[in-house]
């Protein structure tokens, strides 16, 4: 089943294509990244995809609707975690998520979300009083409260620590494993490896590349980088066959510091949007 | 997956009644803003009944008129200064983006706003009322004719400028410049409305540029209820006006609404 299908998304501000021609296919119960620098069109798509804005040209089908024209009962069937947000300053974490759930049809019982997003010590703490970090979680559980089948993440992990980010992947992959299709945007390549199924790359508005973390820009058929030392000083070469080199190399004996290296995904994407690596 | 579906969305009413709920908690916890929009309008009545002290004929003081006018214009402040700033801010901190989100539906988030303004309005009443009888001689009508009055200035003013509050909210850029851009046209107009200033003492010019607005004809509505009929000498017709007045209020709430209609935005305009 199709979650989102995308075809031929454009939209310009002023003239100046910010979404240039975009397709798209996320499957249900997928979680799908979306990967690019700043300006790249990630947020616009996403906005349009959420319903938050307009389009030029192209088909959007979003649980089959189209988000331009959806009603209450689609917005109830998604979920959005806001990437900036500081409103309900005054409540405390409880009485945010008691409300929102009083929004929808069937919402999760509000105590439970609380705990699902680990708050539970703060439910009674008013929403100013936390961290980023802990502010963030309040957002998710403000964007499942009602049960989504889909979850929209825009860049949730920016300004976070190590630590902070590493819970609040664990938090995402959970709500993943209940079969919730999960759309998130992001610039760092460490957190769609760690979290999509897919990836798809986009710059200038378009997409240039699309598949899993393992195999984006062809990274998994590149060709091998063999690196060894010798007498007279390191030693590298670039080869489609490592396991025979190695082979051929090693009948002499052990080498010293040998290491096989394909490009990183960090190295695949800077390829693909065209920043030298 | 299909109950999740077909079951039936919250009533709008109902939402509209929880945002009011949310929104009062909200509003009522900030406490040097409560504070400080409440106390204004009584501290300036204060501080001009201590200025002026004469008395018109027939025995009414300075300060028992300024009592009454400043009620009109305590509901102004409380509703479209109130409202000018707040959805500038829930404009600027994602509130309104969230809901935008949500299946709430759109109409929920003014009612919820209504409930808010209708509340503290009435509060801010109280407050006024209680000063204007303990320090400036003002005294609760009996008829029930004046209370009837009372009750449809109070609302039509309560909704005309809550509804232009909504409205000027959309011209400000930021919250920050949002106090700003309401207190400009409020404060103009309690000079040019006869509030700060008694009617007999303004050019004609100003106070028929304040005959166009709201706020003139909330307080002179206010004066026709808590003042004695001999004081309908001292207005700028000679007469309280009550029908030019539902006249004029009742206007402002259709332009405020096509305002609102016209003007509102969810988010601030892209950079």
């Amino acid at each position: 089943m199709t979650a989102i299908q995308v075809r031929g998304l454009r939209k310009s501000y002023h003239d100046v294509p910010a979404v240039d021609g975009v397709d798209l296919d996320i499957r249900a119960g997928e979680v799908f990244a979306l990967l690019g620098p700043n300006g790249a069109g990630k947020t616009t798509t996403v906005e349009i995809l959420e319903g938050h804005r307009s389009r030029d040209a192209g088909d959007v089908s979003v649980l089959g609707s189209d988000p331009g024209t959806a009603n209450r009962a689609w917005r109830g069937r998604i979920g959005i975690v806001l990437q900036t947000a500081n409103d309900a300053a005054e409540l405390t974490v409880r009485e945010s998520v008691r409300h929102y759930a009083g929004y929808y049809a069937d919402p999760a019982p509000v105590d439970d979300v609380i705990e699902q997003v680990g708050l539970t010590a703060k439910a009674g703490a008013r929403v100013k009083s936390l961290s980023g970090g802990q502010r963030r979680r309040l957002d998710v559980a403000l964007g499942i409260i009602g049960r989504p089948e889909l979850v929209f993440l825009d860049e949730p992990t920016t300004g976070f620590d190590p630590e902070a980010r590493r819970q609040f992947w664990e938090l995402i992959r959970n709500l993943a494993r209940t079969g919730t299709t999960i759309l998130l945007t992001t610039h760092y390549l460490d957190e769609a490896e760690a979290l999509a199924n897919r990836v798809a790359v986009i710059a200038g508005g378009r997409i240039v590349a699309e598949g899993t973390p393992a195999t984006l820009g062809g990274r998994s058929t590149a060709k091998a980088t063999v690196s060894w030392m010798t007498a007279d000083g390191p030693r590298s070469t670039l080869t489609d066959t490592p396991t025979a080199l190695i082979a051929e190399l090693s009948r002499d004996g052990e080498l010293a510091e040998l290491t096989v290296t394909r490009p990183s995904l960090e190295d695949a994407y800077l390829e693909l949007i065209g920043e030298p690596a | 997956m299909t109950t999740m579906t077909t079951a039936a969305l919250p009533t709008t009413a109902g939402i509209g009644l929880a945002r009011g709920a949310v929104e009062l908690r909200q509003f009522f916890r900030q406490k040097d803003q409560v504070i400080f929009t409440f106390t204004l309008p009584a501290f300036l009545l204060v501080l001009l009944g201590s200025i002026f002290d004469d008395v018109y004929p027939g025995g009414v003081s300075v300060g028992q008129v300024f009592a009454a006018s400043m009620i009109g214009a305590g509901i102004v402040s409380t509703s479209f200064v109130n409202l000018g700033t707040g959805v500038a801010l829930d404009r600027e901190d994602g509130t309104l983006k969230r809901l935008r989100g949500t299946p709430m539906p759109p109409t929920a988030y003014f009612v919820g706003k209504i409930v808010l303004v209708a509340v503290a309005s009435l509060a801010e009443v109280v407050l006024l009322l209680a000063v204007g009888m303990a320090l400036y001689d003002l005294s609760l009508p009996t008829e029930a004719a004046r209370w009837f009055t009372f009750a449809w200035v109070f609302v039509l003013s309560v909704i005309s400028c809550a509804l232009l509050g909504i409205a000027i909210s959309g011209i400000a850029r930021s919250a920050q410049s949002a106090g700003a851009v309401t207190q400009l046209p409020f404060i103009a107009l309690l000079f040019m409305s006869g509030v700060y200033i008694p009617i007999a003492g303004l050019p004609d010019w100003m106070l028929q540029v304040g005959s166009l607005f709201p706020i003139k004809w909330a307080a002179q509505g206010f004066r026709s209820v808590f003042l004695p009929d001999s004081m309908m000498a001292q207005e700028a017709a000679g007469s309280w006006e009550l029908g030019t007045t539902a006249l004029m209020l009742g206007a402002w709430c259709v332009i405020g609404l096509v305002l609102c209609l016209a003007t509102f935005r969810w988010t601030n305009r892209r950079s």
